[in-house]
C-alpha cells in the first residue's frame, strides 16, 4: 500500500472529487457535518459504481461467460481488499459482505447467538452503545435467557475499565463493545477488552462503524473475534457492509441466511454450506457495492489513513476549541486533547437541539440533532436530544467556524 | 438567512418564550399528556368543557421540548377556546400549519402537531371512542413523512 505517512490532507484538492460540496442552498455553499451518519461518495467511487453497470454488469459466481467471470472476481477480490483493508491476514475467508454495520451485529446475534447462548449466560456491553448494538443484544437475550449487563461510562465519557473487569466474569459468552463512540467520539481500548473477554473465555464484538473510516484498523492486533463496519461511512455506497470473522468461528457458525449462492449440495431432505465467505451471502449478493467499497478503500489508502485520523482529530479539536469559548454550550465526551475521533456532540443551553440544527441548516450547515441511537446513552447525561457535528476528510476549520457563526445566530433568535 | 428560516418567524420564537395558558386546570373536563419520544418534547393538555359538555371553555398546558412543539401547543390552546369537540376532532395538520403560519419541514411535523394530536387523544379517550392509552406519541407521524 502506498501512503503518503505524515502529510496534511490536500483538502482543496480532494474536495475536488466531491461535486455535492458545491451545493448551495438559500446562496450559502453547503457545509457538511454529518459525516458519522453517512460520508459523501467521490468521484472515482461513483465512476466505480456506473463502469460496474456500463461494462461489467452480470450476477457472479454461478456465470460461465465473460462477463459473469469479470463481475465474479471484481466482487471476490473487492473481499481480499477490504480483508487486507482491516487487518485481516486471512483474506476472503474472513470478510462477509452484509448490508451495514447493524446487519453484522444482526448477523452474529442470529448466526451464533441463538445457537450458543442460554440462561446463565451474560452478553456483556457498554453504556455507550449504539442501537444497533444494544437493541439486537437485548433481544436476543430475551429469546435466549441470556443476560445482558453493561459497562458503565464515566462521567468524562470513557469506559469504566475497572467496572468492566467486574461485570466480565467466567459466565460471559459475547462482549459486544463499540470501537469509537458515535456520540462521545470516546476511542475504546478495545484491545484491553478483548484480552479481558479472552481471559474468561468470552468473545469479542467490536463495532468499528465510526473507526474503520476515521483510523487505521487492525483487527488482529486488537484480537477482535469479530469486527463490523459500514460503507457509506468511508466514502462507499450505501446498502453494503463488512464483517470480519475469525476463519474458525465463521466455520463452526450455522449461516444467517439461506437460498441460493449459499449452498454447496442441495437435495429435497437436505443442503450443504458453500465455504466461507458465501455460506454468509444468500441471494444475488452486493456485487456493485462491494466493488464500489474496494474503490473507496483505494482512494482511503491513497491519501494514508494516518493522515485521515490527524485530519480529523485536528478538526474536532478545532471544534472544541471555538465551542469551548462559550459558557452556554455543553460538549459530550473527553475534553480536548483526549483520545477522540473526529465528531462532536453538543446542546446549546437556550435552545432545543432540533430548533439548533433547523437554524443551522438555514446557514446551510449540515448538522445532525437527536440521539443519535443512543437513547440510553442520552438518559444517562440527563438530556433529551443533542447537535453533533462530525468531519471528515474533505471539511475545514472555515467550514467549523461557518458552524459557530450559525450557534451564535440561534443564540441571538432564542435570547 | 437562506431557507428554512421562516420556521422561527416572531410568533413562534413569542409564543416558545412566553408561553400562553401555560400551567394547569384544577377543575378540567379532561387532561391528557403526550410526548416525541424521539424528540424528547412532552406536553400534557388540560381542557374544561363548558356547561353544555361540547364547547372548549378554557384549555392550558404544560410541557418541555423544542420551540415548535411548545409554540403549537401555546397557540392552540388559544385556539381552542369556544370551539367544540367536533371541530376539534375535525382539525388536521394543514389545521395546525395554518395556525403556526409558517412552512414546517417534513421532519419537524411531528414536532408541530404534538398538542393537536394530545387534545384530540384526551377528548376521544373523555367521549369513550378510543381505550384510554396513558400517553399519545407522534411516531406513527414521523414514520409517514
Amino acid at each position: 500500500m502506498e501512503t503518503r505517512e505524515s502529510e496534511p490532507l490536500d483538502v482543496e484538492t480532494i474536495r475536488e472529487d466531491f461535486p455535492i460540496l458545491q451545493r448551495e442552498f438559500g446562496g450559502e455553499q453547503v457545509v457538511y457535518l454529518d459525516n458519522a451518519a453517512t460520508t459523501h461518495t467521490p468521484d472515482p467511487v461513483v465512476d466505480a459504481i456506473a463502469h460496474y453497470y456500463r461494462h461489467t454488469n452480470a450476477n457472479v459466481h454461478r456465470g460461465l461467460h465473460h462477463l459473469s467471470q469479470e463481475a465474479s472476481i471484481a466482487y471476490e477480490e473487492a473481499h481480499d481488499e477490504l480483508a487486507e483493508f482491516v487487518g485481516a491476514s486471512g483474506g476472503r475467508e474472513e470478510m462477509v459482505f452484509t448490508k451495514n454495520t447493524t446487519e453484522s451485529e444482526n448477523l452474529v446475534a442470529y448466526a451464533w447467538g441463538l445457537n450458543e447462548l442460554g440462561p446463565g449466560d451474560e452478553v456483556v456491553l457498554t453504556e455507550m452503545e449504539h442501537h444497533a448494538s444494544l437493541v439486537t443484544w437485548q433481544q436476543i437475550g430475551k429469546r435466549t435467557g441470556a443476560d445482558v449487563k453493561y459497562i458503565e461510562v464515566t462521567e468524562d465519557g470513557r469506559l469504566d475499565m475497572d467496572h468492566a473487569k467486574e461485570v466480565i466474569t467466567d459466565d460471559t459468552a459475547m462482549v459486544s463493545v463499540l470501537h469509537v463512540s458515535n456520540t462521545l467520539g470516546t476511542v475504546n481500548p478495545v484491545d484491553e477488552l478483548a484480552d479481558v473477554a479472552h481471559d474468561h473465555g468470552a468473545l469479542v464484538f467490536v463495532d468499528g462503524a465510526q473507526a474503520v473510516p476515521n483510523q487505521p484498523v487492525d483487527v488482529e492486533a486488537i484480537d477482535a473475534d469479530f469486527y463490523a463496519f459500514s460503507g457509506h461511512k468511508m466514502l462507499g455506497p450505501t446498502g453494503i457492509g463488512g464483517l470480519y470473522g475469525k476463519k474458525h468461528l465463521l466455520e463452526e457458525m450455522e449461516p444467517f441466511n439461506y437460498g441460493g449462492m449459499m449452498i454447496e449440495k442441495v437435495t429435497y431432505e437436505e443442503s450443504s454450506w458453500h465455504d466461507l465467505p458465501w455460506k454468509f451471502e444468500a441471494g444475488t449478493p452486493v456485487i456493485a457495492q462491494g466493488i464500489a467499497l474496494a474503490e473507496a478503500v483505494d482512494y482511503l489508502e491513497d491519501l494514508g489513513m494516518e493522515n485521515v485520523q490527524r485530519h480529523e482529530r485536528q478538526l474536532a479539536a478545532y471544534a472544541q476549541e471555538r465551542l469551548a469559548e462559550f459558557d452556554d454550550v455543553e460538549t459530550y465526551g473527553p475534553p480536548v486533547g483526549e483520545e477522540r475521533a473526529g465528531l462532536v456532540a453538543f446542546n446549546l443551553e437556550s435552545v432545543h437541539a432540533h430548533d439548533l440544527a433547523s437554524i443551522l441548516n438555514d446557514f446551510a450547515v449540515a448538522t445532525r440533532a437527536g440521539d443519535h441511537c443512543t437513547q440510553p446513552l442520552h438518559d444517562k447525561l440527563g438530556v433529551a436530544a443533542s447537535a453533533r457535528a462530525s468531519f471528515y476528510v474533505y471539511n475545514t476549520r472555515d467550514e467549523i467556524d461557518r458552524l459557530v457563526e450559525g450557534i451564535d445566530a440561534a443564540r441571538e433568535l432564542f435570547a | 438567512m437562506g431557507m428554512g428560516s421562516d420556521m422561527y418567524r416572531q410568533q413562534i420564537l413569542d409564543h416558545y418564550k412566553n408561553p400562553r395558558n401555560y400551567g394547569e386546570i384544577e377543575d378540567a373536563t379532561f387532561t391528557h399528556v403526550g410526548e416525541n419520544p424521539m424528540c424528547g418534547d412532552e406536553i400534557r393538555m388540560d381542557v374544561k368543557l363548558d356547561e353544555d359538555g361540547e364547547t372548549i371553555e378554557a384549555v392550558a398546558f404544560q410541557g418541555d421540548g423544542c420551540a415548535i412543539s411548545q409554540a403549537s401547543a401555546s397557540m392552540l390552546s388559544g385556539e381552542l377556546r369556544g370551539r367544540t369537540l367536533d371541530e376539534l376532532d375535525e382539525m388536521d395538520r394543514d389545521d395546525v400549519t395554518d395556525m403556526l403560519g409558517v412552512d414546517i419541514s417534513p421532519m419537524r411535523v411531528k414536532c408541530a402537531v404534538l398538542a393537536e394530536k394530545v387534545a384530540q387523544d384526551g377528548a376521544e379517550i373523555y367521549l369513550g371512542e378510543k381505550d384510554d392509552i396513558s400517553r399519545t406519541t407522534t411516531e406513527d407521524e414521523s414514520d409517514s413523512t
